[in-house]
């Protein structure tokens, strides 16, 4: 049944489905009301569940590890400087390899302070070895809510996963969304088996220090759990489609309009709505790529499905200062083994919550085999 | 000497568990004395424990992979966290209704508690979260090279507050952390140290059969860190609580109970005399501690005799 709902309340709710024992919060806009959606979820008996409230984000996923520990599911939500207080602990959760999901309404980070929408939040985050996901709709928030658990629950994988929404553009925009039968979540997730966890008779030692001959062995094996996530991320896409009948592409990237595509443009996030509104007005061959997993990075298949393109447009909601774009390294990065390498673009849109217009994503089109780099819309 | 209240009226080893849960092998100093603290507070807690430790000493030396000194379940996450670690795993064994088969305890330094760990032990003090944080005080940052930490006292030479031509050492004062922690309205907190063993036994007993957040600060002299011979750290312990140093109580239901009075204070000079990290102390240096020392014994005095001063709040 399709209930009009928010961002936020679709990230609750998905979270809810999920059964998490523990959820430790600490408000921040944008992604409060997933927080306030909870406790009242909670309130009303919807929802059984012990909800921390915690004195700061850093405490907020430290306990979400304590409690992980003892074998149970976990979920918080956080934003911006939330996520950034929470940075140690992101790295701490996964080397300690395990599976919490976070939800991330991407907020820009101070300063100048600004509550609204960018991804410089969770894109300064990629190197954190957790999985990181990049939703278009609130019907996709609640899904890969879902889905994120069974992908880092899955015990080649075993590392936490970020379910990130654009600030505001998804957090505070309602929209139809199909909210599935709890006893059909309940079958497709199953019950939370931990890998290890705390055990009287055979007590463990979690979180111990490695020297110089151990340390790599440990980090390498996060390595290799991020190459079989991709794998096992196409999976759950797969299974999820025919349990609840929607997928989002391959899971990793969602095509639009590429099968004779001359020119695309690469983005995260919601505004590739927007792209997708203009490049069907458009007489060009334009396609879209949505790179829906930023972390397992999908440069097989960006290869792929870009083979034969001539131009490229990247649009990113976050730069890399002194270099460039986050998203346009990562692309250009992963199409520099494609024997015609097409030109590759960047266009920097929409930072702190600046309006994303149709005329932007034009421009990008039109620029895409321009080579450069382009601040778009911004005052003199 | 003369115990009183709760503690009991000997130190002896007698009665007390033979079986470790904190075993030999770790990498600790000669003479550690925060390695003799979790022995004993170990036997206190028993199989059935979780501990949290925060990064410090006290993690690096017990479980360099694959090994390990601990016999119980032992988790290590962040320096600043042990506190919002162990409210995670207490409300998890609440939910998972195992709450009642474990003791909860979280062992971390000085640093992780006076310093950069205190904003989560107040909040889980706030919160309510049911557990048992124990503060072992080398006064340093031991691990990482002695440098001060709030907890260091007063004119204490370290790697951050040399003693120099200009420079007496560090020129603040330690930091009432039992009294602090006392007035977010836990029902039982207390200072113990390791000669006294058998009061420290018996504060983390008292503690974990209380509801509810409790605290023990444990004075754990430290031969690296304080520079005096590892076969003195028993004789620097007991010569802290001899002089005044580190007055030995417990405030439980909010009255404060001095655990050991002696028949009058030893000199400070005995016991800071015992130590490199004082040697540099003039004459009028060690009057201004004594003073010191006097006036907070007064009070601590004073304190008792008030009865009831500090408020419990009432758990649901």
């Amino acid at each position: 049944m399709k209930t009009l709902i928010s961002g936020n309340e679709a990230c609750a709710i998905g979270a809810k489905l999920c059964r998490p024992k523990v959820i430790p919060v600490y408000p921040i806009t944008p992604s409060t009301h997933t927080a306030e959606k909870i406790s009242e979820l909670i309130a009303n008996g919807e929802l059984d569940a012990e909800m921390i409230k915690v004195e700061s984000e850093h405490s907020a996923l430290s306990a979400c590890i304590g409690a992980q520990v003892c074998g149970v599911r976990t979920f918080t939500v956080t934003a911006s400087q939330g996520l950034a207080l929470m940075h140690e602990v992101l790295f701490n959760a996964s080397g300690l390899r395990l599976p919490i999901v976070m939800g991330v309404a991407n907020r820009a980070l101070s300063a100048p302070i600004n509550i609204w929408g960018d991804q410089s939040d969770a894109l300064a985050e990629r190197d954190s070895s957790w999985l990181q996901f990049y939703c278009e709709s609130a019907q996709e928030i609640l899904d890969t809510v879902i889905q994120a658990y069974k992908i880092s629950e899955n015990h080649d994988v075993l590392l936490p996963s970020m379910v990130c929404f654009d600030g505001f553009t998804l957090s505070h925009v309602s929209e139809p969304v199909d909210v599935p039968e709890q006893s059909e979540v309940d079958e497709f997730l199953g019950d939370y088996i931990p890998y290890y966890k705390f055990d009287i008779e055979n007590p463990k030692t979690i979180g111990a220090l490695a020297f110089p001959d151990t340390f790599m062995e440990f980090k390498k094996q996060q390595e290799d759990a991020m190459r079989k996530a991709k794998e096992t991320i196409k999976i759950v896409n797969k299974e999820f489609s025919k349990k609840f009948g929607r997928s989002y592409g391959d899971g990793l990237i969602d095509a639009y309009n590429m099968e004779d595509a001359e020119k695309c443009l690469i983005a995260l996030g919601s505004l590739c709505s927007t792209a997708k509104v203009v490049v069907d007005n458009l007489r060009e061959k334009v396609g879209i790529v949505r790179v829906r997993s930023f972390r397992p990075f999908p440069s097989n298949e960006l290869r792929d499905i870009c083979s034969g393109v001539k131009a490229i447009a990247v649009i990113d909601r976050a730069f890399s200062y002194g270099h460039a774009g986050v998203l346009y390294n990562e692309v250009k990065s992963a199409l520099y083994d494609l024997k015609e390498r097409p030109k590759i673009s960047n266009f920097v849109i929409g930072l702190g919550g600046r309006d994303v217009r149709k005329e932007d994503i034009e421009f990008s089109i039109k620029n895409a085999d321009k080579n450069e780099i382009f601040w778009v819309n911004t005052k003199e | 000497m003369k115990f009183f209240g709760s503690t009991p009226r000997n130190n002896s080893i007698i009665g007390l568990p033979e079986e470790e849960f904190y075993r030999y092998g770790h990498r600790a100093c000669a003479g550690c004395g925060e390695s003799i603290a979790v022995r004993i507070i170990m036997k206190a807690a028993g199989k059935n424990t979780i501990v949290v430790t925060p990064t410090g000493c006290l993690e690096v030396v017990s479980t360099p992979y694959p090994e390990t000194a601990w016999r119980t379940n032992w988790v290590h996450s962040l320096f600043e966290n042990a506190a919002a670690v162990a409210s995670g795993i207490d409300s998890a064994l609440k939910k998972i209704g195992k709450r009642n088969e474990f003791n909860l305890i979280a062992i971390a330094g000085d640093g992780g508690t006076f310093d950069i760990g205190f904003q989560a032990l107040s909040g889980a003090f706030e919160r309510g979260t049911n557990f048992c944080y124990i503060c072992l005080d080398n006064e340093c940052y031991a691990n990482t090279g002695v440098q001060r930490s709030s907890a260091t006292p007063y004119l204490a030479s370290t790697t951050t507050t040399p003693a120099g031509k200009v420079s007496r050492g560090k020129t603040e004062w330690k930091k009432p952390i039992t009294e602090i922690l006392a007035t977010h309205g836990s029902e039982f907190v207390a200072t113990a140290t390791i000669f006294y063993f058998r009061d420290l036994y018996m504060k983390v007993k008292k503690a974990l059969s209380v509801k509810g957040p409790t605290f023990i600060h444990v004075f754990t002299p430290c031969p690296t860190g304080w520079r005096f011979p590892s076969e003195k750290t028993i004789k620097v312990s007991k010569l802290a609580v001899e002089t005044g140093a580190f007055p030995l109580y417990e405030i439980e239901k909010g009255v404060l109970k001095i655990s050991y009075k002696p028949e009058k204070l030893k000199p400070i000079e005995e016991y800071l005399k015992l130590q490199g990290r004082f040697a540099h102390l003039k004459e009028e240096d060690i009057k201004q501690i004594q003073e010191y020392i006097n006036k907070e014994w007064e009070r601590l005095l004073k304190l008792e005799k008030c009865g009831n001063i500090y408020k419990t709040l009432p758990l649901e």
